[in-house]
């Protein structure tokens, strides 16, 4: 993979949030338009992943959320996280970020408590994974960005889509 | 060494700030990219120079563009610098990291639609590069010299930018 200094990406990004609250002037469409872009660049970066990051089929849903803590994260942020509190069913867990690139450097301004600053995040987590046909829901319960301890996302598994298999011929 | 992270994240940072802000009618796209980059532009420059004696002239300014500045954030030097010795500064970049993965639907081979998919690249390039114009800008401006940046992509990556010193 090839690599750049992070702080061109963090500061990127951290002065594209600013314009997007300048430009939307409301926390809630910021978060909204935040998600949807990271869905959009999550529907891109599984291909890269797919093509570098030489791993094979995962056999379920946790197996997954491990490929994504583990191989994800260190590929593209060089960073990894936690994963915990599974529920019984095994569909819903949480990735602890414990150390987060995009944060550094940021700190919210009065007037900005709702914003959900790394929300981008939960917006490619949920993109890339519905390119592998598994349909998810993601968000921030805790964010360091607003006094919590740790950053942690939620990860809910809403259904996986089967593939059709043989394909018709005259697809 | 400072922090690391996959030059993917940027490129698609990069391409879905173009693609959000060019669906959007609100504010004039560009000129959203354009604030983005140059603020940017500026808390770089800023950081790469923290440690070093003030650059004076405006020429020692963009040499520390063309040779540093670019290094960190397009990976490579400027390959050519020209000046008319009254501000216009003219800095070509034979293979330009940031138009390199650009392309548009293949073309049908030879004749007159070729070269149509070549200025339609061309154009495509003009979206992508107010971002980096702006980066370019901020820096600039960070370290002292009011300038106007316009690049022209004709046979992209080959970019050429065009600083235009301000007066006083």
């Amino acid at each position: 993979m090839e690599t750049i200094n992070a702080e061109i990406f963090t500061l990127t990004y951290g002065s594209m949030v600013r314009q997007l609250i300048a430009d939307l002037e409301d926390i809630s469409a910021v978060n909204k338009q935040l998600d949807e872009m990271g869905y959009n660049i999550g529907i891109r970066l599984i291909d890269e992943f797919l093509a570098k990051s030489k791993t094979g089929k995962c056999g379920d849903f946790r197996e997954t959320v491990d490929r994504v803590a583990k191989v994800g994260f260190r590929m593209f942020l060089n960073t990894t996280a936690a994963v915990t509190n599974w529920n019984a069913e095994g569909t819903e867990c949480s990735l602890i970020l414990e150390d987060n690139p995009l944060t550094d450097f940021v700190e919210l301004p009065e007037g900005c408590q709702n914003l959900v600053y790394c929300n981008v995040l939960c917006g490619v987590i949920r993109g890339a994974l519905e390119q592998v046909s598994i349909n998810t829901e993601c968000s921030f319960v805790r964010d360091v960005l607003r006094g919590s301890d740790v950053s942690e996302l939620r990860l809910k598994l809403l259904s996986l889509n089967k593939e059709e298999y043989p394909f018709k011929d005259d697809d | 060494m400072p922090r690391q992270c996959s030059e993917t994240c940027l490129e698609l940072l990069a391409l879905e700030l173009v693609r959000a802000y060019g669906r959007q009618s609100r504010v004039p796209p560009a000129a959203a990219v354009d604030a983005i980059g140059f603020r940017t532009g500026r808390q770089l420059a800023e950081r790469y120079t923290a440690n070093r004696a003030r650059l004076g002239e405006p020429l020692e300014v963009i040499k520390f563009v063309c040779k540093e500045f670019w290094m960190e954030v397009f990976r490579k030097q400027v390959d050519n610098l020209r000046t008319n010795h009254r501000g216009t500064f003219v800095l070509k970049d034979n293979t330009f990291r940031w138009l390199a993965k650009l392309s548009v639907d293949p073309a049908p081979p030879a004749g007159a639609a070729a070269t149509r998919a070549v200025a339609s690249v061309a154009e495509l390039a003009r979206d992508y590069l107010v971002l980096p114009c702006a980066l370019v800008r901020g820096a600039l401006a960070h370290l002292g010299v009011n300038a106007a940046v316009t690049a022209e992509a004709a046979v992209p990556p080959a970019c050429e930018f065009t600083v235009t010193i301000k007066p006083r």
